[in-house]
């Protein structure tokens, strides 16, 4: 080995995050806990991606996201063979990829690790869309198992008392639902306990993601879309915390060391909306090709965007509000805001929008943001369009020459 | 059929028809995105409520905001409003039903002048008290902020009277929607079609006086049925409310029943009497089919259409629906499967906008029909 390759293997071994290890190991015990939770007597819940976990783990239960689960289809690259298997049980190929792939996947149990296990009961709240509704509807008809639905009618802009006092009678009835499926009474003590440590949780995680308000960033929202994967599945548990504290130690050295996660970074980017999940790496190279990083995104830092409502005192009462005005579940001026709030806090160069075939809610009212931040930020926005998990609307060749282009006028703009 | 004429002229110029209302009555529209939109609320209000549609012009100034995947009742609605062709409206009324037109509202209110703007938030899960409960607030919100932007109020007896001419508005079309499936030939599904769309753009009173009189008549003119053909119902999601039913019947088959908000759902079910007039209406929404972006159980409407088949013999289901109609998308599989395990043949046809003139759907009709 030529003294140049070995400096490069160095430098790599240097650069290398190493807490990802740590990250796989956790998520495989995770999904072997999951997958013999039958055998240890344990009850297994599939909720959605931004819906209340907490009572979950206060009871016990194992939660499971489907949501993950489509992440790790689509990382895997098998999205498109899942999602046409779904096209021909009768789904649209218009429908989110997510969806079709895990509704064909559990009929199969196909995908990356042989299918979720199967559900004693499904959680739904659709803060994050309509889609999940009839997603779960599909599922507690397909396992035939118990459905709650947590109804949370979307702040266009304002909270209402009214919608305040619904999805507070919603999660009275949460807790009557797992009591009733779970055979015991509901541990309040517990709950506190598992709301302070979700806290400690989300606040760690918001911590980390700051850590790429150094310039250069110690990570990117490459890495960010891979660390994510905790704070979705193990919220509200001392292993998250713990993670998320090593994580951020982890990256307060890197930026002490000067470490970036784009070796010459000269381009701040931000992301928004989903990552496309089987190009992760073409794109994050396409990028780093350019010295740009990008910095920060709207999707991860969504799992804590609603901390200003949560109360570590009363963590319980507190979701009501904190689940209702997530990211997602608010108006397109209100996500525009938090975009600028984030090119300022980042201090973005650019704004890279991923226009996402499977999800409407997050999509539709992009160009509106792309305009609102165009004017108000001053920063070129670029808008491709591609889907999370299903490559077969992912044109390379287009998305590589938009980049280009994108990346000339952002350089310009300097 | 001659009865039908009026109703004929409004559908076809539905704008016309409103921008005239407005110069005679010197009122107020209040255009409405689906039938969520409490039709008793508006009518109390004294002003008129206007489902607007997609378009019929080419989608250009809408795509500056909104992606080629949404369909094209949203994306056509925008277009009208970009394109200044709503300019008799004076206000705006969106409730939430699937996350298209939550976006299309959001949108709206961020790039339209089309007077006020109101977001009605209803909740998707409608099974539960609780929502039951919300869905009674929101509705007297709504009612209060409605007689506020207008100036006027909305008083208990105006309410009364208004749920009084909307029951008997709904009992009148579902009269005729009943002799429809007891003696096909009695009206056409094109006729049919123009009144249902006259129901929703017209002066409610105007409508009724119209619409009582002509389930009068064809009661009396149709006693009894002669009709030997197919016997077709429509279900789906056509929220641009293409007429397709001369194409159908041309096959000569018949449209005996639908399940589309923009057919009989909108006129379905009437209000209960309750002191509560708010939890009246919301009842209302609770106990009627539901459009698929709500949830009324997990097989409701796949039994609801079952029931409807068998009810009216239908010898086949039509499915029609928008590109893009995610809520509609999730359901038609199972709904398929239940139909097919009761042997009620069915197809589906996706639709971009309007009918295509290649003769495609034409074709697919008749060998459909043919089939049955």
């Amino acid at each position: 080995m030529s003294t140049k390759e070995n400096a490069r293997d160095g430098e790599k071994e240097r650069t290398k995050i190493r807490c990802v290890k740590t990250m796989k190991d956790i998520m495989t015990t995770y999904y072997i806990d999951a997958k013999t939770a039958k055998e240890n007597g344990k009850k297994v819940a599939w909720i959605t991606s931004g819906g209340p976990v907490e009572p979950l783990i206060a009871m016990d239960v194992i939660p499971v996201y489907p949501e993950n689960h489509g992440a790790m289809i689509g990382a895997t690259k098998m999205g498109d063979d899942l999602c046409a298997k779904a096209e021909d049980m009768g789904y649209s190929r218009d429908l989110c990829s997510y969806a079709r792939a895990d509704i064909a996947c559990a009929t199969i149990n196909g995908g990356p690790i042989g299918g979720l296990p199967r559900p004693d009961m499904l959680v739904c709240c659709n803060n994050i869309c309509g889609t999940v509704l009839k997603w779960y509807e599909v599922q507690a008809r397909y396992f035939n198992v118990p459905l709650f639905i947590l109804d949370t009618p979307i702040t266009h802009t304002d909270y209402s008392k009214a919608q305040h006092r619904y999805v507070a009678d919603q999660f009275k009835n949460y807790l009557k639902f797992l009591e009733a499926h779970c055979g015991k009474p509901f541990d309040f003590d517990r709950m506190e306990e598992v709301g302070r440590l979700s806290l400690k949780g989300q606040k760690l995680w918001q911590a980390v993601l700051d850590t790429t308000m150094n310039s250069p960033a110690p990570m990117s929202a490459f890495d960010a879309f891979f660390h994510l994967a905790l704070i979705v599945t193990l919220r509200g548990t001392q292993i998250a915390v713990d993670y998320y504290q090593a994580l951020l130690d982890e990256m307060n050295e890197r930026v002490s060391l000067s470490i970036s996660a784009v070796p010459r970074e000269e381009i701040r980017l931000m992301w928004d909306n989903l990552p496309v999940w089987y190009r992760t790496k073409w794109l994050s190279d396409t990028f780093a090709g350019h010295n740009a990083c990008l910095v920060a995104d709207t999707y991860t830092s969504a799992w804590c965007s609603s901390l200003r409502y949560l109360d570590e005192n009363d963590f319980f009462n507190s979701m009501v509000e904190g689940y209702s005005r997530i990211y997602l579940n608010t108006g397109v001026d209100a996500m525009a805001e938090e975009v600028l709030t984030m090119v300022a806090r980042y201090k973005a160069d650019g704004l890279v929008m991923h226009s996402n075939r499977s999800c409407k809610p997050y999509s539709l009212g992009q160009y509106d943001i792309q305009r609102i931040v165009q004017e108000r930020a001053g920063i070129p926005v670029l808008v491709m369009e591609a889907d999370m998990c299903d490559s077969r609307n992912f044109s390379e060749s287009q998305i590589q020459t938009r980049i280009e282009a994108f990346m000339e006028l952002v350089r310009a703009s300097l | 059929m001659e009865q039908f004429t009026r109703f004929h002229e409004v559908a076809a110029d539905a704008a016309g028809y409103a921008r005239q209302w407005k110069e005679r009555t010197r009122g107020r529209v209040v255009a409405t995105l689906c039938s969520y939109a409490p039709e008793e609320i508006l009518l109390a209000a004294n002003v008129l409520g206007f489902r607007i549609l997609g378009t019929e012009s080419p989608i250009i100034l809408a795509d500056a905001h909104l992606q080629s995947y949404s369909c094209t009742l949203v994306r056509g609605a925008l277009e009208e409003a970009l394109a200044g062709r709503l300019d008799y409206i004076d206000g705006v009324v969106f409730p939430h039903t699937c996350d298209s037109i939550q976006r299309l509202s959001d949108i709206w209110r961020m790039n339209v002048k089309t007077g006020f703007h109101m977001d009605l938030v209803l909740p998707a899960d409608l099974t539960t008290q609780a929502s039951l409960d919300y869905m009674t607030a929101i509705m007297e919100t709504f009612a209060q902020d409605l007689g506020e932007k207008l100036g006027t109020g909305i008083s208990r007896e105006d309410l009364g009277a208004a749920v009084l001419t909307c029951n008997q508005i709904r009992s009148a079309v579902m009269r005729i929607h009943a002799l429809r499936n007891k003696v096909p030939e009695a009206i056409s599904g094109t006729d049919l079609h123009a009144m249902v769309r006259a129901g929703m753009v017209m002066d409610r009173n105007e409508f009724l006086s119209l619409v009582t009189p002509l389930a009068d008549a064809l009661e009396a003119e149709y006693p009894t049925s002669q009709f030997h053909g197919k016997r077709i119902l429509v279900a789906g999601g056509l929220c641009n409310m293409p007429d397709l039913f001369d194409v159908i019947e041309q096959t000569g088959s018949r449209v005996v029943m639908d399940d589309l908000c923009t057919g009989s759902r909108f006129f379905q079910g009437l209000i209960e009497p309750d002191s509560d007039l708010f939890r009246a209406i919301a009842h209302r929404y609770q106990s009627r089919i539901v459009c698929p972006a709500k949830h009324s159980g997990i097989r409701a409407r796949g039994e609801a259409l079952v029931r409807m088949a068998k009810e009216s013999r239908a010898d086949g289901v039509m499915f029609f629906c928008l590109k893009f109609c995610d809520p509609f998308g999730f359901d038609y599989p199972y709904i398929k499967e239940m139909l097919d395990e009761n042997q009620v043949p069915s197809m589906l046809y996706e639709l971009e906008d309007s009918l295509a003139a290649d003769g495609q759907f034409e074709t697919r009709c008749q060998a459909f029909i043919e089939m049955l």
